[in-house]
Order: C-alpha cells, then structure tokens, then sequence
C-alpha cells in the first residue's frame, strides 16, 4: 500500500454490505463476481427505500410539493455524478439504463447523423459484446465498415496497429477503458490523443473503470464516456452517458416521447434542451438517486486508496493461482485491474464454477459476453474471479483451496 | 461435498476423459448441432439411420464435463434403437433432469446418473443439450439447437 492515510479497513468496510454477510451451500459466502454485478452498500439500499417511501412522484412535472422533491433529488443527482467524473456541465450527463443503453444511444443517434457508407468506425478486440454489436448493427446499416484493433498475446492493444486503423474515413473510436474478461487496463488517454489528432472522436466504455478508479474526463478529454450503475455499487437499470455538449447539441434525439419535447403538435416537435433531449420518458429516478449515494459513499471512501488496495488484492490472487498446478491465467496486461481469468487444466470452467459454488465462492464462468476475446485466446470459456474493494485476501485463500478440491475431483 | 459428489459421479468423470463415440460419422444421413450460449459448449451430433433403426451415432464438441458425458452416454444409448424408442428415451431423460419424473430414472440405467444434475438448476441445461441436438437430428430440424 501506498501513499498517507489510514490503511484500508476491510473489515469495518464489509459492515457496509449486507449481502456479504451469509452463507452459500453451508460456507461463507466468498463473493468474487463484482465485474458482473457489484453488492450494494447499505447507504444505497437505505436511499431506495427512502425515495419511494417518501418522494416517490413523477419528475419534471408536477407543482405539488411530492413531485417537487422527486424532482430535486433526481437533479441532485445528475449534479452528484457531474462532479465524480468532473464533466464540464450536468446537461453532458444523460441518464440510461447501463452503459449499454449508452452505447446504443451513442451508435442510433451520432451513427444516424455522422457515420455513411465507406465511413469506418474503429473498435479493439477486447470489447464485451455491448461495445461490439451495436457498432455492427450500425456498419450494416450504413454500409461502413467496422475496424478492429489487435491485442497481443498478454491481452495489451497492440497500438502501432491503433495509429494504422485511423484514417480519413474513421468516424469514431470505441474502446474500453478496462477489459471485463481479461482485466487489461488500455491506454485510453493515447488512444484519445491520437484520435483527436485526426479529428476523431472516442467513446470509452467505462463499465469497469468507474467501480475501480477515479475518472475524470475532462481529463481524459473523451467526448462520450458511458457506465452502469449496478456493477459501481448502485441499483440496476440505471446507467449514464457522459457526452460532450457540442457533440449532443448536433445529435438527434434517441427515443421519442414525454420529457424529451418543448413543444408536440401533430405538425412538428420542438425538442427539449440538453440533457433532456435524450431522456424520453419518465426515467429510473430512484435508480439515479442511488447510483449517486453509491458513488458518493465510494469517493467517501477514497479512490485512490481504494485502487491501491485493489492492486495489492490482485497481486496476492495473482500469485496465490499461479502457483497452482494447471492453472493458467488469461489475461496479463502489463496494467490490470480486478480481474482474474483463468482456465484449469482437464477442468471446464462451468464445472469449476459450480464446485467453487459449493465452497462458497461465486465466480463467473463462461465467456464473460466477450467471445471474441475467447477466440483470440483459444479457450471456449474461462473461470472470473473479479475483486472489488470489499474482497480480502482471506477470501483468495478460500478461491485457491476451491480450486484445488476442484483438482481432487477431476484427478 | 456430497451433492457434489452425486453430481460427479465416476461414470460421469469417466464418460467426460474419454467420450465414447468422439469422431466422425462416415454415412452419416441425420445431423444436428446444439449449443449452449450461455457457457459456450457446442455439440455436433451425427447419426446413421437405416429402415428406422439407429445403426451408428457419434458427437464431436467442446464443453463442460456434464455436456460433454451426457452426449457420451447418449450414443451409447440410441445405437441400435429404433428412432421412436430413442425419442422415448429423450422424454424420460428429459422428465428426470427436469424434476417431471418421480421415478428417479428407474429403468434409464447408467443413464441414471444425471439424476443429480436436478439439485443443480444452472447446469441441468448442460445435460439436455446433447438431447435436445438428438431430437432436432431425428426431427430433422435444419437450424442449431439452442438451449437459450
């Protein structure tokens, strides 16, 4: 561990989480699929409850007093998550339903406006499914073509091959800030740079950032950033879409419907401002609600320091699966984050995952929604363990005891 | 542990090391692929069939030790079968893993040994899977089966 500060209290932090505190099969539950979905702090279970037991109206809407809370707390809200990723403005912060949605906003409406034939739309080849298919859907739309940037065998982007990609007909690049599958953390501030040297804009899936790290994109200078709520310790089916405002003001609404529009009439319609334009319909207000008491109790909690025990947590998982026989991890980038991939010899990763299962242990066992990273790999699945700040390294032991009773049923 | 042991059974870890019928069917005149989206296992089942009696079956694929086992002992089960009596058997395989038969898979013989799989609600799909593929094969059925 690095820097000033107390040291990280695990175990009062653990306090915080009440899904952490029961048994599975017997054992204790041992919860290592956080890049999946994250447990939720009490503090956001608390603000759902309170929301709908005390606020609960519809937004933007009404003038009785109700609908005037509801309406506060949701703003409130965007203000909050403006802030923690230190956006320039909160008309750039547009409420979705995960970072999905996000992208596919992104791909619907900036494809709609700025993406023909021939054009080309770059992405890398560690994307989960959400960052790949919805550019395909676009490319085969508008007959433009999707490029891919390589990875090495470690799991890194092969950034010479990058610079090569982007051309004169390159519309946009997406490319995740943090791999789910394999934990590479990419060089997401290059991959802007070079972008913009050639006038490119860049949306970073940070599904897997945000839980991990301080962002800041301003910083970055990424001109659409998207993330889910569930997997940074907040509701489900709420997300945002981080998009700069000179980008948003010349794209064309996503969906139609209520809150979106000024002025209907069968004629024409006038539509709302920023950020409204993109949010049809009556949104996930307590989902936004919570997702800013989540990131608020995270920043509570210190990033940084957050991220340095997080390294130091998968260095001791790193090594204590090493040095098991037949184990062999997938995915060494020479940055991580969080993410432990891994196959066992003679052993399918579903079947590991329900002896682990057994043990207390939940982890991921599939192709993580990124089957083109399997394929480059050459593994049908892998086995995920995925750590959060709440992890301990007690809780890796238990993961390699597992394992190795795995190997003694398989022997 | 002992769940899982029921689960992993000898014959099962035996069946998933060295699966029977894994190769190619020269002749073969009734195919059908499965797979399971959700781990990724994939099945290639091919049959010959001649006046309606399942002469040779074999399977090629990739996935967990269940998937891999139940398409082992699958082939071993409908070689020499008429065609009804194997798409009999898929219902009873079917009813046991599904939890719709109170027989406990009396009468299924080695076949008996997926019985466990029940206690297991995420992977009694790796276990259909390779019978799902047979009953699309018999059925001739032109698209994969997808357990999804």
């Amino acid at each position: 561990m690095t820097g000033p500060g107390p040291r990280w209290d695990v175990d009062r932090i653990r306090k915080d989480f009440p899904a952490l505190h029961q048994e599975v099969h017997g054992k204790p539950l041992v919860y290592l699929d956080s890049a999946a979905t994250s447990q939720k702090p009490q503090v956001v279970i608390d603000t759902l409850v309170d929301y709908y037991a005390r606020d609960n109206a519809n937004v933007h809407r009404g003038v009785h007093r109700l609908s005037e809370r509801a309406t506060e707390a949701y703003e409130a809200a965007r203000g909050a998550i403006q802030r923690h990723l230190n956006a320039a403005s909160s008309r750039e912060i547009v409420f979705v339903r995960q970072a999905t949605e996000g992208i596919n906003l992104v791909a619907a409406s900036f494809g709609r406006a700025f993406v023909g034939a021939g054009d080309e739309v770059v992405i890398s080849a560690i994307e989960h499914h959400a960052n790949i298919v919805p550019w395909q859907m676009l490319c085969e739309e508008k007959g433009a073509v999707l490029r891919v940037i390589p990875v090495d065998d470690r799991g890194d982007l092969i950034m010479e091959a990058y610079a090569r990609l982007l051309g004169p007909r390159t519309r946009l690049v997406a490319v995740t800030q943090v791999s789910n599958a394999l934990g590479t953390v990419t060089p997401i501030k290059e991959i802007i740079d070079l972008a913009h040297r050639q006038n490119v804009p860049v949306l970073v899936d940070g599904a897997q950032a945000v839980p991990h790290q301080r962002v800041d994109v301003q910083a970055l200078g990424c001109d659409f950033y998207v993330f889910s709520g569930h997997k940074a310790f907040g509701p489900t089916g709420i997300g945002v879409l981080y998009g700069r405002e000179a980008w948003l003001e010349q794209m064309p609404p996503y969906q139609g419907g209520g809150d979106m529009i000024k002025v209907v009439t069968f004629e024409r319609t006038i539509y709302n401002e920023l950020p409204y334009k993109f949010e049809a319909g009556t949104p996930h207000i307590a989902g936004a609600i919570g997702l800013a008491a989540a990131l608020d109790y995270i920043a509570g909690l210190g990033l940084d320091r957050m991220a340095d025990y997080e390294h130091e947590l998968l260095d001791h998982g790193t090594a204590l699966l090493s040095a098991i026989p037949g184990v062999r991890l997938v995915g060494t980038a020479r940055v991580k984050a969080a993410v432990l991939s891994f196959v066992l010899d003679g052993v399918h990763a579903h079947d590991l995952g329900t002896i682990l299962d057994h043990q207390g242990v939940a982890i991921r066992a599939g192709h993580h929604c990124a089957m083109p990273v399997m394929a480059r790999f050459g593994v049908p699945a892998t086995a995920r363990a995925s750590l959060a700040f709440y992890n301990t390294r007690a809780e890796l032991h238990v993961l390699a005891e597992a394992i190795d009773q795995a190997r003694e049923i398989f022997r | 542990m002992s769940e899982l042991r029921e689960l992993y059974q000898q014959v099962i870890l035996d069946h998933h090391r060295k699966p029977r019928n894994f190769r190619r069917l020269a002749g073969a005149n009734r195919t059908a692929e499965g797979f399971n989206p959700l781990c990724g296992d994939r099945i290639a089942l091919a049959l010959a069939v001649e006046n309606g009696v399942i002469m040779d079956a074999a399977f090629q694929g990739a996935g967990c030790a269940i998937s891999m086992a139940a398409a082992s002992l699958l082939t071993g089960h409908v070689i020499g079968r008429r065609e009804e009596e194997a798409e009999a058997l898929f219902r009873r395989v079917h009813a046991m893993l599904t939890g719709d038969d109170d027989g406990n898979g009396a009468g299924l013989g080695k076949l008996a040994v997926f019985d466990g799989v029940r206690e297991f609600p995420s992977r009694v799909k790796c276990a259909t899977l390779a019978w799902h593929t047979l009953h699309a094969a018999l059925s001739g059925a032109a698209e994969p089966v997808s357990t999804e």
